[in-house]
């Protein structure tokens, strides 16, 4: 062979390159994932109206032991990735591709082998709990639905899982109600954990804890992927979490990636005026610096994903914006001087080191 | 229909505040609730003793010497020919117009309404739970054509079906069971149907849908137990509603068939004597209001206990409420309850 064989991922446009840098395997390939959500008019007769367009071609690769950041605002689509990616939606178009395998869209009998593999963290410490069920029937659910161990057994699998997570193991019989907010989202994290899967997708795991729980699970997240080789899909909108768990993030608006990197290219290297806008939105523990910090203010709302703006998704509220914008969809790719990793949506990129118009606190404060 | 989707507060929400020491489960914390609720207590004592009065019928009828059916014409009637009173000659509760026993007729009138009461309310709150559950879980074109059948139940005529098949079949006890079951279903459907469709967006489903379970194991395992309270208190709702309405069809000839004693057809035949014969009625009338009386706080207790965060409408009133709603029209009777109990909460 004279060279690496094309992948999938290479043939189609917008998609990741190979990284010929990283040794580790890659175990998920995303492929120009589409999802809309149909609208339909009301009554018995109903017709197809319109779409929610909550992802448009989002390509991602993730690699063995790593963790991907995806940040974006709340409905950017962030989260129906993460349910394209699992499996518990229907895919409108695209490929998602397991350890080589094309797993988009399998039945569910199908579907079931790669379940064992692909694992999820919900958001929601209460609502992800069966208030009906004790502690041991939820983490101990997966094994049996796989039919992986029974009676005591099972019993002592689960024992083990509460201890692995920092749970009294003699807490079996509890309900959740009984549990706090960082104890509930342990018992998630073991039920993900039960069948040893290789990815886990976590859907904002810490959003819902205060502060001090949220470092808690988030030790417990990163010590788990020590022990157990772990991959995380990690969606959050706290971009310091994120740039804590992460060895690369995706920031996505409105069902598109914007920018993709490795986490300190894209947060102190970033092109993508969204990102800076981002970015600069953070809120810092240092009231001076936060002071004197240039806040980049958008103006106008994120438009509607039913009606999304032509060309880059950015466009109307993009002060960097021209006409091409509107017109373009600006290819995701890595732009002059960056390392090939590190992939930018937009036209116009901000070069590093050059800041975008912003204003201090102070200043917007004026403003208004 | 114009009645709106009766929703109940998810009865998942109200696990939150409960701070057990040990696993306790929803369920223990509600008998709890239960036994310090004395006038549900009242009530299960009240619907026991009634339950030993009905399974013990054949002893007093030995102890009497009177059977259910037989006539008794020279001790059980004056010498006018008219039903004697209570006390004479052995008949505890007198006689009707045929010499019979009242006293053990009533006994064996409970038997029937017991057993139409809980047959047709399991039937109906087994059968409901399936097709709302099948018909909220699944949507779509399966929920079309299962709330369209919900919608026809309900809208259907009782006493023009009862009297098509009465006429058809001939009145019998399977007809009366089977009316009444096929009258009830549908409102548990409503709202099993209208429960299932908010727990099925509950996170807790996604998480088992991620682990892989089945249609049927999300439908039982995690569905059905968060809204078996609901269930349970429309179930012990529809057991008097399901009384009253066996005893509507018997008086008026559509159901159970004399000789053989029950409630409504004891009443029927009271309505031409009861000027001469007070017991005649008020026995029998007296038996149906304390037993629906008995379910329906029961009922209501069982409410409370589920949801304890409810407060009683009527406090301190509750039995004059019942004795009005009995006479309201049976099938409403339990969404009438649960609505109101909705409201509030």
């Amino acid at each position: 062979m004279s060279g690496p064989p094309p992948s999938a991922a290479d043939a189609s446009a917008g998609a990741m390159p190979a990284d010929p840098d990283a040794g580790a395997e890659v175990l998920l390939q995303v492929d120009s994932v589409v999802k809309y959500f149909p609208i339909k008019s009301g009554g018995m007769m109903s017709r197809h109206i319109g779409d929610v367009k909550a992802v448009d071609g989002v390509s991602l690769t993730l690699r063995q032991g790593q963790t991907l950041g995806v940040v974006g605002e709340t409905g950017c689509g962030k989260s129906t990735l993460a349910r394209c990616i699992a499996g518990l939606v229907p895919i409108t178009s695209g490929k998602v591709i397991f350890e080589g395998k094309d797993i988009t869209n399998l039945s569910r009998r199908a579907m079931q082998p790669f379940r064992r593999e692909i694992q999820m963290i919900f958001q929601d410490p209460y609502g992800s709990l069966n208030p009906r069920l004790r502690v041991g029937s939820i983490i101990g659910e997966p094994f049996t639905i796989h039919k992986t161990a029974t009676g005591n057994e099972r019993k002592r699998a689960v024992q083990d899982l509460m201890q692995r997570v920092g749970l009294n193991p003699e807490h079996y019989n509890r309900f959740p109600a009984e549990f706090s907010g960082g104890q509930r989202q342990r018992i998630g994290v073991a039920r993900a954990l039960a069948l040893r899967p290789k990815l886990i997708i976590c859907d904002e795991p810490v959003s819902a804890l205060d502060v001090s729980i949220q470092a808690q699970i988030l030790n417990l997240l990163a010590d788990l992927q020590d022990d157990f080789g772990l991959t995380y899909l990690f969606i959050a909108h706290d971009l310091e979490v994120v740039r804590h768990v992460s060895n690369e993030v995706m920031v996505m608006y409105l069902g598109r990636a914007a920018e993709f990197g490795p986490k300190n290219d894209v947060y102190d290297r970033s092109h993508h005026p969204y990102t800076r806008a981002l970015l600069s939105a953070a809120p810092a523990a240092d009231p001076e610096s936060a002071a004197a910090r240039q806040r980049i203010v958008l103006t106008g709302e994120v438009p509607s994903p039913v009606n999304p703006p032509s060309g880059c998704r950015f466009h109307p509220r993009c002060p960097r914006a021209q006409d091409i914008c509107g017109q373009e969809i600006p290819p995701l790719e890595a732009k002059a001087g960056d390392p090939h990793d590190h992939l930018t949506a937009c036209h116009f990129p901000v070069p590093a080191g050059e800041e975008l118009a912003g204003a201090t606190r102070a200043e917007v404060r004026r403003a208004r | 229909m114009s009645i709106t989707e009766v929703e109940f507060q998810a009865a998942s929400a109200e696990a939150v505040p409960e701070q057990a020491i040990e696993g306790k489960s929803q369920w223990q914390l509600t008998w709890r609730r239960l036994r310090s609720d004395r006038m549900a207590i009242a009530s299960v004592i009240t619907i026991l003793v009634i339950a030993m009065l009905a399974l013990l019928a054949p002893a007093f009828a030995s102890l009497t010497g009177h059977s259910a059916v037989q006539q008794y014409p020279n001790t059980g009637l004056s010498a006018s020919g008219l039903p004697v009173p209570p006390g004479t000659a052995g008949f505890w509760l007198g006689t009707d117009e045929l010499g019979r026993d009242l006293f053990v007729r009533i006994l064996y009138g409970a038997r029937i309404s017991l057993f139409v009461g809980l047959s047709t309310t399991f039937m109906a709150t087994v059968a409901g739970v399936a097709v709302g559950l099948i018909s909220g879980y699944f949507g779509g074109r399966t929920d079309a054509v299962l709330a369209r059948c919900i919608d026809a139940a309900l809208a259907f005529p009782y006493v023009v079906l009862a009297l098509a098949l009465a006429a058809r079949f001939g009145p019998s006890l399977p007809i009366v069971i089977g009316v009444i079951t096929f009258f009830s279903w549908a409102g548990v459907s409503r709202i099993v149907r209208g429960q299932t469709l908010s727990l099925k967006e509950k996170e807790y489903i996604e998480a088992a849908r991620s682990l892989g379970a089945g249609p049927w194991r999300i439908m039982f395992v995690h569905i059905l137990p968060n809204l078996l309270g609901p269930v349970l208190v429309l179930a012990t709702l529809l057991i008097p509603s399901a009384i009253v309405f066996e005893a509507t069809l018997s008086y008026l000839g559509l159901g159970i068939q004399p000789p053989v004693p029950s409630w409504g057809n004891i009443l029927n035949g009271a309505q031409s004597y009861y000027q001469v014969a007070w017991w005649y009625l008020v026995f029998p009338a007296a038996a149906l209001l304390i037993t629906t009386l008995a379910f329906n706080l029961l009922g209501d207790g069982v409410r409370d206990a589920l949801d304890p965060r409810t407060e009683r409408i009527f406090a301190g009133q509750a039995g004059g409420r019942k004795k009005k709603r009995r006479k309201a029209a049976a099938a409403d009777e339990p969404a009438a309850a649960i609505a109101a109990g909705t409201a509030e909460g």
